[in-house]
């Protein structure tokens, strides 16, 4: 990388609130051409709002960005792709059932004809290493290939300053490696980039300067490789973290097994389920990791009984339970939360008393002669509020009235409370706060060493490092065997993961 | 020709005239659908189309005006449904629901004292010696200017959907509201600017129906074809060529009762008014009974799209 010293983009106080928060208050930094910025900070730090103030889709209150010396105030996205800003999205930017093309297409200002773009697709794609069909349907394509169309839809726009918003959180480690020499080779052909993440090392290994927020303000401005992961989490959470203490693992019988299990996906453009098979002992914790999209939103739902099997295919306590519905298989010791907090795991517009009843119903004593104790339903919300450090008003508040991280402790507590003998959670700590996470995490434990079977399936893989006995991996709906988790590095569970999905040979040729 | 008492000439012709309504309604409807929002007042602005299009042809003498007044009318009428859809987000199917109640009620107030009054006639395009080449003569080159409008409608709606930035657009909100609004589209005005369109293609649909089809006003004159229009569209699977293929099927059950009565067939009406209800019922069991194959469904119809931040 040129240390190139004149600076493309400064921001100088600027200013956004929200009714209740202010997201951004006084942020000011600045990017040079050619630089790779980290900008970092927790769920909730202002990161986000940051950028969309950037790209066009924010006003700010107060303060100023100045672009190549130029003011520069941006009403909408459009604009700031003209003048050489653009943006790859963490969600909610692609079309399932468009083609790669029109993709493309839908984000440029003037695209040429779809059959020119075609072409200058297939080019561009091959000059970063990143190949790609223009005419398959998005919906088809894996977590890794689905990013290059966003990549590759900035990259044909020429843009000055490319921002990414934590683009590796779908990645397997090898894909991430591809992405990082992509972004090398466009950095040093003068491209800045914004890169937005909390993941420490990637960080360390990839920018040039850093920008820590924490609460919507910057706490500190440094050069990431002279600073350890340690002192920028701290200054990222401005507090020292407790790592979750486990206690030896002391395994009982086998309280889950998982024999042949095959199904469809009932999800539109899901994977289906290949001839999964695994069995789990009391006190353990199995940890499913795997890219998005390769099967464990279908897994959950063949769990959690929404999704029935064959009778012999799943075994609770040796009972066969693949034919039974969610509730029976409450009611027989098996509690399953799943990924989506809005509309899967709660109904939003109820009341936390009302979800919490929703599942907590089939297991614990809540009714009597057929009527909802209510008071009794009441009390263990409460008591899921008080332990797991759900801020809210109270139990009568809607859920969807709690913020992503609030909501996810409140679910984690409804199911970790019930004393089940199996719990099956997809994405525990996804989009929850640092501390937040550890406290869920340290749960977890605390239930495993009660005597509980878990099976968790997370796409953090330090996350699962850390709490996990055994370790697998979802590959395009089929399941690993499980391996003790100790003694496996990076290096094998990427290779576990199934490579970097054809990523690698390109990049070779490159 | 003459097959089983049945001249199929005459009926491939009032099949095409008989077809048009639908036809005009399902694309207009078609692209609505396209773009994410689901209006099931299609019934509705069909007939606030008829009752204003054979007011003015009726008042000014003059067909054209009539058919303007009928797309004028229906796109204005369908404004009530953007504006409680788009700006109060409310409940779209209750909305479209809403919408045709009131539509009917509106047409048979607003209509008093049109009726038993013959509206001023639609005539043929002139083809010159096309019109009597026998057999394709009396099928294809005698109809009026809206029949072949309808046609082009067909194309331009195919090529504005498949081909043209506007309707990749359009697809991109219908597809993924949320996307299409990070990307910097203005979800709500393309939402709006398409049930105008759809408003517009119903109220014309509707009032071929007074002015062509029957031709006069009497109350209730739509007579449920805005719901087989409705039916069509999901028929179809939200593709134009398929509409213009469901319009002329569905059309043409509906030409065949009177047709099969003339011919002394002991068939119940009935079945054959029910035929596109069921037909429709069964393509969408097949439909989704094929596993893994796209039904065609916009992945955000049906839902209200408000930019919370």
């Amino acid at each position: 990388m040129t240390a190139a010293t004149d600076e493309l983009l400064r921001l100088e106080g600027l200013t956004r609130a929200y009714p209740g928060v202010i997201a951004n208050s006084d942020v000011s930094f600045t990017i040079r051409t050619g630089e790779i910025h980290a900008l970092l900070g927790e769920n909730g730090a202002g990161k986000s709002t940051l950028v969309k103030m950037i790209y066009g889709l924010v006003r700010p209150d107060q303060g100023r960005m100045l672009l190549s010396g130029r003011p520069y105030a941006p009403g909408r996205p459009a604009e700031a792709r003209r003048q050489g800003v653009a943006m790859v999205f963490q969600h909610f930017s692609l079309f399932e059932a468009l083609t790669v093309a029109e993709n493309v297409a839908l984000g440029m200002e003037t695209p040429p004809p779809l059959r020119i773009l075609s072409g200058r697709i297939r080019e561009v794609s091959e000059a970063y290493g990143l190949p790609l069909d223009p005419a398959r349907h998005v919906g088809d394509l894996s977590a890794g290939e689905r990013q290059r169309v966003e990549i590759i839809r900035c990259l044909l726009q020429d843009p000055k300053l490319l921002i990414m918003d934590e683009p590796t959180s779908v990645l397997t480690p090898q894909e991430v490696e591809i992405l990082f020499g992509t972004l090398r080779q466009l950095a040093a052909a003068g491209t800045s980039i914004l890169y937005i993440s909390h993941k420490l090392e990637e960080i360390r290994s990839l920018c040039d300067e850093a920008t820590i927020l924490r609460r919507g303000r910057v706490v500190a401005t440094c050069t990431p490789r002279e600073r350890s992961a340690r002192e920028m989490a701290e200054l990222m959470v401005g507090a020292s973290l407790a790592v979750p203490s486990r206690s030896p693992a002391t395994h009982g019988a086998v309280a889950l097994q998982v024999s042949n299990l095959s199904r469809p996906s009932p999800i539109p453009f899901g994977t289906p389920l290949r001839e999964i098979s695994f069995s789990l002992a009391k006190g353990e914790i199995l940890g499913i990791a795997g890219v998005a999209g390769n099967g464990q939103d279908e897994l959950l739902l063949a769990l959690s009984g929404e999704l029935r099997s064959a009778p012999g295919a799943i075994t609770l306590n040796g009972q066969p339970i693949g034919a039974a519905g969610p509730a029976q298989r409450r009611k027989a010791g098996l509690v399953a939360a799943p990924e989506d907090r809005y509309g899967h795991a709660a109904a939003p517009d109820m009341s936390l008393t009302e979800n919490a009843w929703l599942t907590a119903g089939a297991r614990m004593p809540l009714s009597r002669n057929g009527f909802v104790s209510w008071g009794k339903v009441r009390d263990f919300a409460k008591a899921v509020i008080r332990d797991y450090d759900v801020r809210t008003p109270g139990p009568d508040v809607a859920a969807r009235a709690l913020s992503g991280g609030n909501l996810q402790k409140f679910l984690m507590g409804r199911e970790l409370q019930q004393g089940a003998d199996v719990i099956v959670i997809n994405q525990p700590t996804w989009g929850v706060d640092a501390a937040a996470a550890s406290a869920i995490r340290q749960k977890i434990l605390d239930c495993a060493a009660a005597g509980a079977a878990v099976v968790v399936i997370s796409q953090d893989l330090d996350e699962l490092m850390e709490i996990a006995d055994t370790f697998a991996v979802l590959n395009a709906g089929r399941l690993t065997a499980p391996r003790p988790i100790q003694g496996l590095d990076t290096e094998q569970i990427g290779l576990m993961m199934g490579g970097a999905h054809g990523m690698e040979e390109a990049h070779l040729a490159n | 020709m003459i097959i089983g008492g049945i001249d199929i000439a005459v009926l491939m012709a009032s099949l095409m005239v008989g077809s048009v309504p639908i036809l005009l309604a399902a694309l207009g409807e078609t692209v609505v659908e396209r773009s994410g929002v689901l209006n099931l007042g299609v019934e509705g602005m069909m007939i606030i189309g008829a009752v204003s299009g054979f007011i003015a042809a009726v008042t000014f003498q003059s067909p054209i005006l009539g058919f303007l007044a009928g797309a004028a009318c229906g796109a204005a009428f369908s404004l009530i449904f953007a504006f409680l859809v788009l700006v109060l987000q409310a409940n779209q199917v209750a909305t479209g629901l809403a919408l045709t109640l009131v539509g009917i009620g509106i047409s048979s107030l607003a209509g008093q004292g049109f009726n038993g009054i013959k509206p001023p006639v639609t005539g043929a395009v002139p083809m010159g010696p096309l019109r009597d080449i026998p057999f394709l003569g009396p099928m294809l080159f005698r109809h009026d200017w809206v029949v072949w409008f309808g046609l082009a409608m067909v194309a331009v709606t195919w090529w504005l959907l498949n081909r043209s930035r506007a309707g990749l657009i359009i697809r991109a909100v219908g597809e993924n509201h949320e996307a299409a609004h990070a990307l910097g589209y203005k979800v709500n005005r393309i939402r709006l600017l398409c049930i105008l369109f759809g408003g517009a293609m119903a109220g014309i649909g509707g009032a071929y129906i007074s002015l062509v089809r029957v031709p006069q006003w009497t109350d209730n004159i739509t007579n449920g074809i805005g719901w087989i229009a409705l039916a069509i569209v999901v028929f179809a699977s939200w593709r134009p060529g398929r509409v213009l293929f469901g319009a002329w099927l569905f059309g043409g059950l509906l030409v065949l009762g009177p047709n099969l009565q003339a011919a002394e067939y002991r068939i119940p009406v009935e079945y054959l008014s029910m035929a596109p209800y069921l037909i429709t019922i069964v393509v969408l069991v097949v439909m989704s009974a094929r596993k893994g194959a796209r039904m065609g469904a916009p992945a955000s119809l049906g839902q209200n799209f408000h930019a919370s931040r």
